[in-house]
């Protein structure tokens, strides 16, 4: 029980970690090029990997914080234009391969030690430390100092942490998931403010219940902190917000009209062109947002925000379900969880004398890899529409 | 390649990723030596120490007595003296940037330090910057010793010469697997973004097979080639034919791909790890055509290239299912309402994309001295730069972009720094498709 309660703190930790609400937010950004719009954009790292520098920079530069963002976001900015221009009037698979190789392009400057001045701003392949930009953003923590652990008791002060409490109170946790997913799929009678109500509620219960059995700890503003890990899930919020309010409006009905038929909205006197740019831009800056957090707690490198990212992020996405509102989070939460699920039960039970010993602990990562790459395919073929999509959504074509 | 030996800031992976970049082989020696050097001196311990050493002069010609002096960030020095095998090694306790540079008095007569290739790590007085170190990892300072009447300016025309000669050489290779990219682009639509590891999957088996088996050259190569060709029968058969008879989509289908070329890398790590492995262990020979220096083996593997480039082309034109393929990849409903077994086409086209891709990996892995579990991903943007610029679709297109991006590859270092390399190859397709999105020999039709 001890080394299940281990793998379930580590399942715990990444949950909240602010890397992954970073991104969840790409993964939302993902959301309106892939889902809504149908752009095939395979580059969202480098949109991050833009946002990231571009904030860094300005804030080594001397910038204050606030510009700084705008930087890194005016960054995504042109570089969704450049893009844009050549390939959104082609075939979408043109969009695929030149985003692909312009996030490249991206990572491959970034890492380039050939040109001094550069050199200097972007640090290389080592990158830029987070100690240069991150001071301050932690100065603003309005936390304080210390240790915090959520909830102040926990499962060790019900029946001195029985194993029927815990395994109840997980039964409960994943009870209260699958009602959570039911209603986001529409297969109850609620509807409107009734439904995002319930889901909200059924969601704060289960966080607040997985806190109580697997008790999670630590230092109030210093790096990793709650102070990052509240403002990345308040940006995830904040994000939410503004897809529902966009995809609600008639613009969200015309990126869907897009992804649909084309010709159909040329044919209605919409500007097919102008849309999509929207959409690759509007879901950019998600990408540079979400890039911007990434970094927050870690370091500038360009090798951490590469294609993998990208294809994280699909898996995410996919997993959630393309085209909803709550399926980027619902999915990036999922994968990421599930994905230390996979290395940490591997360290335990494949890769230690007391149980089976067959692989590294290197393996064991590179194990969870394969899998994640073997779950995209199976997704794909098997679920496309992932747990929260409609099936009928995902059919089109580029 | 006339540059025989580049200081390098080694710090793992970074050397690494930078010596495919360079396709400097013996950088690739280089890298295998290095770590094992510094540990026997110098090992670093978490969070205490970390470790800065290097080599005075080559592994074959080290040069002893020689005052190597570390720089540290708080300014303070420290200084040794090289033994007989020329090692040094610094232990340092704290992180930060450092400087390595020698006593330009204790060097041989009439040799100086040279500096280093990379404009960010030339420190002053020739010395090595080695920037960003961290406690618990070694850091190798690679310090070249040149004479100091040494002219390194060798003619443009050479240089000009030498690249282009390594273009084409570089083109070949990316023609192999780009030509069964674009066919299987023609006659599917599918952009697949697993063909990559089918090159790895090339050079890995060529070591397992020659290397660790111990099968002669020839002979391995052969079944590299029928074991991938075998690979992508295969595939069509457990997956891409199923799919398409499930009609998903193209978009989807597209995911599929990039799903297990994920799962195919990480295989590849799994099993081999994340070294450089050879598939032949001696040194290459190397012959000089006036300027030009090339070593056999890629005279060799040019040739084979062009030679099997030229079947290709011969079956794609002239024989009856080379028609049916280029009838397929026109108009799939066509071809099928006028008699052609698409199925058995596309099965075809499978099966010789993935037997030309291994065998691209397998010289690629020959020529560059090694593979590694992401080389194909180093070159899968290479491959669709050469074949959109050709014109997504076409075989001959495919050709003649590797062969321009092979050029482009090769000659950008001689006016830009060697860094952007790729990325110049990727810019020109970007700017290729604003003017000209149906590529060099693409047909004029509507791609939107």
């Amino acid at each position: 029980m001890d080394d299940i309660q281990n793998i379930l703190q580590a399942m715990m930790r990444v949950a909240v970690s602010p890397q992954t609400a970073a991104v969840a937010i790409a993964v939302i950004g993902l959301n309106i090029h892939f889902g809504y719009t149908g752009l095939l954009n395979i580059g969202q790292s480098a949109f991050m990997l833009l946002g990231a520098y571009g904030f860094a920079i300005s804030i080594t530069q001397g910038w204050p914080l606030v510009v700084a963002i705008l930087m890194g976001l005016l960054v995504a900015f042109v570089f969704a234009l450049v893009l844009g221009v050549p390939t959104l009037k082609l075939r979408g698979d043109y969009l695929a391969i030149v985003t692909i190789s312009a996030a490249e392009i991206v990572r491959y400057v970034g890492r380039s030690v050939g040109v001094e001045w550069l050199f200097d701003l972007t640090g290389g392949a080592q990158g830029i430390p987070g100690s240069q930009y991150r001071g301050s953003f932690t100065s603003l923590s309005p936390f304080g100092s210390g240790n915090t652990t959520i909830l102040s008791f926990n499962y060790t002060d019900v029946a001195g942490g029985s194993v029927v409490v815990r395994l109840l109170g997980w039964a409960v946790v994943i009870g209260l998931i699958w009602m959570a997913v039911r209603i986001g799929r529409g297969k109850t009678s609620l509807e409107g403010t009734g439904r995002t109500a319930a889901i909200i509620g059924i969601s704060a219960a289960t966080i607040l219940l997985a806190f109580f059995l697997a008790p999670t700890g630590q230092q109030n503003t210093g790096v990793d902190g709650w102070w990052f890990t509240f403002i990345a899930w308040i940006l995830v919020g904040i994000s939410l917000l503004i897809v529902l309010g966009l995809t609600k409006s008639p613009w969200g009905r015309a990126l869907r009209g897009v992804r649909e038929d084309e010709d159909a909205m040329r044919s209605l006197g919409k500007n097919v062109f102008a849309i999509k740019m929207q959409a690759l831009i509007i879901g950019g800056l998600f990408g540079a947002l979400g890039g911007m957090m990434y970094v927050l707690p870690a370091t500038v490198q360009p090798d951490s925000l590469g294609r993998s990212i990208t294809f994280f992020a699909y898996t995410a996405l996919l997993l959630g379900g393309a085209a909803t509102i709550w399926g980027p989070v619902l999915g990036t939460l999922i994968f990421y969880v599930g994905r230390i699920f996979i290395i940490a039960s591997a360290n335990t039970y494949l890769s230690s004398d007391k149980y089976i010993n067959i692989m590294n602990s290197q393996q064991t990562s590179q194990f969870a890899f394969i899998l994640v790459g073997v779950a995209l395919m199976l997704l794909v073929i098997f679920r496309p529409q992932g747990i929260l999509g409609d099936k009928r959504e995902l059919r089109f074509n580029v | 390649m006339s540059r025989s030996s580049v200081p390098v800031r080694v710090a793992g992976r970074g050397l690494a990723a930078l010596a495919f970049l360079m396709l400097v082989a013996p950088l690739l020696l280089l890298l295998g030596s290095t770590p094992a050097n510094a540990l026997t001196l110098c090992l670093p311990k978490a969070d205490e120490s970390a470790c800065i050493a290097g080599t005075m002069g080559s592994r074959a010609n080290p040069i002893a007595d020689v005052d190597v002096i570390l720089t540290k960030p708080d300014g303070s020095t420290e200084t040794q003296t090289t033994e007989d095998d020329g090692k040094f090694a610094f232990e340092v306790a704290e992180p930060g940037d450092y400087l390595v540079g020698v006593d330009p008095d204790t060097l041989p007569k009439g040799s100086e330090l040279r500096p280093a290739a990379e404009a960010g790590l030339r420190g002053p007085d020739g010395a090595l910057k080695v920037n960003g170190v961290q406690l618990g990892r070694s850091y190798a300072a690679t310090l070249t010793v040149r004479d100091a009447d040494f002219d390194d300016s060798t003619s443009t025309l050479d240089e000009i010469l030498q690249s282009s000669v390594n273009g084409i050489r570089l083109g070949l290779l990316l023609a192999l697997a780009s030509v069964g990219l674009s066919l299987i682009y023609g006659t599917t639509a599918i952009a697949n973004f697993a063909h990559a590891e089918q090159v790895t999957l090339g050079g890995m088996l060529g070591y397992l097979f020659v290397n660790s088996w111990g099968i002669p050259l020839l002979v391995g190569g052969l079944l590299v080639v029928i074991a991938t060709a075998f690979s992508g029968w295969f595939q069509d058969r457990v997956l891409w034919q199923p799919l398409r008879r499930r009609g998903l989509g193209l978009t989807q289908l597209m995911i599929v791909t990039i799903g297990l070329s994920l799962a195919l890398q990480y295989t590849f790590q799994y099993l081999v790890g994340s070294r450089t492995v050879r598939v032949v262990l001696d040194t290459p020979t190397v012959r000089d055509f006036g300027p030009v220096r090339i070593t056999n083996q890629s005279l060799a593997a040019m040739a084979i290239a062009i030679v099997v480039l030229a079947m290709v082309g011969y079956a794609l034109l002239r024989t009856r299912i080379g028609r049916a393929t280029r009838a397929v990849s026109d108009n799939p409903a066509l071809a099928q309402a006028s008699g052609i077994d698409t199925d058995k086409v596309i099965r075809l086209v499978w099966t010789v994309a993935m037997g030309l891709a291994g065998l691209s990996g397998l010289l690629y892995a020959l020529v560059t001295n090694g593979i590694k579990w992401d080389t194909g991903l180093q070159i899968l943007l290479l491959l669709f730069a050469a074949v959109t610029l050709g014109g997504l679709g076409t075989a001959f297109g495919a050709l003649v972009g590797s062969l321009v991006i092979g050029l482009v590859v090769e000659l950008s270092p001689l006016v830009i720094p060697g860094d952007f390399k790729y990325a110049a190859a990727l810019l020109i397709l970007i700017l290729l498709l604003l003017v000209r999105p149906q590529g060099l020999l693409g047909r004029a039709q509507r791609v939107g």
